[in-house]
């Protein structure tokens, strides 16, 4: 009953975790693999074919071929489907090109119909680009925004936290009526007002970057907090006592005793955490702060869905990014709570038995 | 202390005080204290035990960790080898962590969970002898677990894969890594099954034979004291009530509370 | 008869698969007796007490096989719901922490309140009911106590008013499982001679879990030496002490430290010898 517990495996072994690991493993990929997957460039338009309904796809001899379509009515986008005529489906074929990750060049992309046809999985938006390609896109950014700026909270909070608790005194006390004031102002308006300060004349990557720091700002307070009380409790164990005792630094005590034991911890509030900052990239691209056109991110994504075109019409493919950041929240949340069962002393007190 | 003196004193404690402040005030000055100890004074020669009886809250856990400059005295001098040491800073005291280790009470918070038994008992090592070779290293570690009665085997096992005996003899082994002098033993089988008890003195009782060793016994079972101290401090509220070898304190007490102490230890 | 354990086997769910905890243990309690259980940890000792009233959490624990009688009925065989009636009212637990015990948000005389409340709620005067169980439990300063919080109690203390609400209901059995190893010795003693007191008083009966012969002697009437899961010896206190039949039981008496032996080594129980007399 003392074996060392190999956590991965009970994490795939539960239903819930298993599966939460399954949607964000494939999630990643899609987002990794866009240039791939996408069949068009996410700022690709087509004037001719605004608010294009899902293409449809069909069996036909031997092949898959997709459906041609004709505009009835262009003031209000209707679209029916001309009997008999089609183009067929392609694997693998040439389009525009990218460089994968960043480094491999290629035009390859998974699929893709011969010009002027287009194939939309996901129906168009307003300028006829292909909501698909978008939703792929637009996860680059809404999945890494996570992923970063959790990464430089917890090394922020993890460091301010960590001294603050380690050292005590003046330092602790000046942080600590910080943190209680990031955290007295309410995360949204402080989320605007700090936006704020900075013009709307950015480039996206440079819009990236302000938004990540500027939710890794918000968050850093409240992770400090728990990582300062951890260290607190922790540096009361009598295994720092002893390491003083031995002579060990300080710095390595941090490192080498206190840290590793902070793990769990900071692993369970990572996976629980990363929803925040998703949705708050949500929350500042559909208020027009955020990414701008035309990049996509599943909150611009939204916020254009945000027309009465949308809702009178029935539009419901431009709200596919929000069915997208939906599964994303939900999947870390599951996985963060799955995490924090597995790691949970009491969970641990169960386990052991008594003499 | 009575007698006459054979060899200088490995350590001596003088008049050591040691208070907590309870209290601040607006200005941040303490108002009231608490005299955990108070005006303690003791010497513990080489090769010598020095037994420290007293309940919760007489300060004796208190004397043990100022020595070890877990705990800054108020007052009073700590000397070893007729040097001072309690007025070091934590740099300068350093070389003396060598010389003077400590054994903790609870043998479930005293290693790093996270931690192998390989790697919590290489950290004093590399420590205090930067230039040993990884491999002597290893067999240093292999001999120090031998010592204690484990083996090997152990070697990569956690710290939670131990019974509490088990745990408390890698405690050991961690001390007595740096080669020390001076060994303060905090409490060191107050947790544990007086089956388990009995090992766990038996084994310091042949390490001291072994390497010559000085303990500071720190307990507050008086029947365990007994047994390996030649010299026994009884400690009441930060004071010392009574003194002497361990025959003339359970005797011919004369203090009520050592009389009150030596009454209450079940006996068969 | 007040209490009969017949062959309790449990076993233990763990990663590595079931475990056996008991292995057959039996044993019995007068009405007024004072019964031991002497053993290490992990010879069972906590987890007999435990079963008595099915307080392991089922799963990991498995109750294989046996029946603890309690005045004829079968405390096994019941439910969590019908056992109720049993846990405070009819055999009340003291343990080892007093300090996790108590809940540190509440007063002393609310938790007794409390307590008063879940069992007798009938009862007209509760309060003056919970001060004369403290004096009962030897507390003269009953007001004071009854105002406070746990933190401000020494140890000791909150013992005592761990007890004084075990004993609120007036069970037939205390079990005290480790009742005085977080204690200081001089408080060790007042806590037994209190269990001692309490026992003739309202002629109770006591179970007494712990790893220590040296506090058996002069408390309980009668012993059972408890090793891996099964009682090795059981008998009178004193015969079992002076003249015990069984190896582990002489080891287990043998290691308890004794003033006036300065100098000798301790003997510690060789393992091997016991388990080749086991054939387990």
């Amino acid at each position: 009953m003392n074996e060392k517990r190999s956590y991965i495996k009970e994490l795939l072994r539960n239903p819930f975790g298993g599966s939460a690991c399954l949607i964000l493993l494939l999630l990643y990929l899609i987002a990794i693999l866009a240039p791939f997957l996408a069949p068009y460039e996410p700022s690709d338009q087509d004037l001719k074919k605004t608010y294009h309904p899902p293409t449809k796809i069909y069996w036909h001899s031997a092949r898959f071929v997709v459906a041609r379509y004709k505009n009835v009515d262009p003031s209000s986008a209707t679209y029916k489907v001309i009997e008999g005529e089609f183009c067929p489906l392609k694997w693998f074929v040439h389009g525009y090109a990218y460089r994968l990750l960043g480094i491999f060049p290629s035009d390859i992309h998974l699929f893709g119909v011969e010009k002027p046809d287009r194939v939309y999985l996901l129906g168009s938006d307003n300028t006829g680009r292909d909501v698909f390609s978008r939703l792929v896109y637009g996860s680059q950014v809404s999945l890494s925004i996570g992923l970063i700026g959790v990464s430089i909270t917890m090394i922020l909070g993890l460091l301010i936290g960590g001294l603050s608790g380690y050292y005590g005194g003046w330092f602790d006390n000046v942080v600590m009526r910080l943190t209680e004031f990031l955290m007295a102002v309410p995360a949204l308006y402080l989320l605007l007002a700090l936006r704020g300060i900075f013009g709307v004349k950015f480039s996206s990557a440079q819009v990236y970057f302000l938004i990540v720091i500027i939710l890794s700002f918000i968050g850093w307070s409240g992770f400090a907090r728990v990582i300062r009380g951890l260290v607190l409790s922790l540096r009361s164990q009598t295994f720092v006592d002893a390491a003083i005792v031995l002579g060990q630094s300080s710095i390595k005590i941090l490192l080498k005793h206190l840290l590793p034991n902070l793990a769990s911890y900071l692993l369970v509030s990572a996976a629980l955490s990363i929803p925040g900052y998703i949705l708050g990239e949500a929350a500042l691209s559909f208020l027009g702060l955020g990414i701008q056109e035309p990049s996509a991110s599943w909150g611009l994504m939204l916020a254009q869905a945000q027309d009465m075109k949308v809702f009178m019409l029935n539009f419901w493919w431009l709200l596919t990014p929000g069915i997208a950041i939906l599964i994303t929240v939900v999947a870390f949340n599951m996985l963060g709570d799955v995490l924090r069962d597995l790691v949970d002393p009491k969970f641990r007190i169960y386990q052991t038995k008594r003499g | 202390m009575t007698g006459p003196t054979v060899s200088s004193p490995l350590l001596s404690v003088n008049s050591l005080k040691v208070y907590f402040p309870i209290r601040k005030s607006l200005f941040g000055r303490s108002k009231e204290w608490v005299k955990a100890v108070d005006d303690i004074s003791f010497t513990i020669k080489e090769g010598q035990t020095v037994g420290l009886v007293g309940e919760s809250g007489s300060g004796k856990t208190t004397i043990g960790r100022t020595i070890v400059r877990l705990q800054d005295p108020t007052s009073g001098s700590i000397l070893y080898e007729g040097k001072p040491i309690h007025n070091l800073s934590q740099k300068q005291f350093r070389p003396y962590r060598k010389k003077i280790q400590m054994i903790f009470q609870d043998p479930h918070n005293s290693l790093n969970p996270r931690l192998t038994i390989e790697s919590i008992l290489r950290e004093p090592l590399d420590i205090h002898f930067p230039g040993m070779e990884k491999k002597q290293k290893k067999e240093k570690i292999v001999e120090l677990l031998e010592k204690v009665g484990l083996s090997a085997e152990h070697l990569y096992r956690y710290p939670h894969e131990f019974s509490g005996g088990q745990r408390q003899r890698i405690g050991i082994a961690r001390a007595l890594a740096v080669g020390p002098k001076l060994i303060i033993c905090d409490e060191p089988v107050s947790a544990l099954d007086v089956s388990v008890q009995a090992q766990i003195i038996n084994l310091l009782m042949d390490l001291q034979q072994e390497f010559n060793l000085s303990y500071l016994f720190i307990s507050h079972d008086l029947a365990v004291v007994e047994y390996l101290s030649d010299y026994v401090l009884v400690l009441n509220k930060g004071r010392i009530v009574e003194e002497g070898t361990p025959e003339e304190i359970y005797k011919h007490p004369k203090d009520a509370y050592t009389k009150k102490l030596i009454a209450s230890i079940p006996s068969i | 008869m007040l209490l009969q354990v017949e062959d309790l086997h449990v076993h233990f769910l763990t990663q590595s698969g079931e475990i056996p905890a008991l292995r057959g243990v039996s044993f019995s309690i007068e009405k007024a007796e004072s019964v031991a259980i002497v053993g290490e940890s992990g010879s069972g000792k906590s987890v007999t007490a435990l079963s008595l009233t099915k307080l392991l959490e089922s799963p990991p624990a498995i109750y294989k096989k046996g029946k603890i009688l309690y005045e004829g009925v079968d405390l096994l065989s019941l439910s969590q719901k019908e056992l109720r009636k049993y846990r405070g009212g009819e055999i009340a637990y003291v343990f080892q922490e007093p300090s996790t015990s108590l809940n540190p948000v509440y007063s002393i005389g609310f938790q007794l309140l409390e307590a008063i409340e879940l069992h007798q709620p009938h009862l007209k005067d509760k309060k003056s009911v919970g001060l004369e169980v403290l004096q009962k439990v030897g507390i003269v300063d009953c007001q004071m106590v009854w105002k406070s919080y746990p933190h401000e109690l020494s140890g000791g203390m909150q013992q005592r008013v761990m007890i004084a609400m075990a004993l609120l209901c007036k069970p037939k059995l205390l079990v005290a499982d480790e009742p005085t190893t977080a204690l200081d010795v001089t408080i060790q003693a007042q806590i037994l001679e209190l269990f001692a007191k309490i026992q003739k008083d309202l002629a109770m009966s006591v179970l007494l879990i712990t790893h220590n012969f040296g506090i058996v002697k002069g408390f309980s009437d009668r012993v059972v030496v408890m090793f891996r899961g099964q009682v090795v010896e059981e008998g009178p206190t004193e015969k079992v002490i002076y003249s015990p039949t069984h190896p582990y039981t002489k080891a287990l008496i043998d290691c308890v430290p004794r003033l006036g032996e300065k100098g000798k080594r301790l003997r510690a129980i060789d393992y091997s010898l016991i388990e080749s007399s086991l054939n387990l």
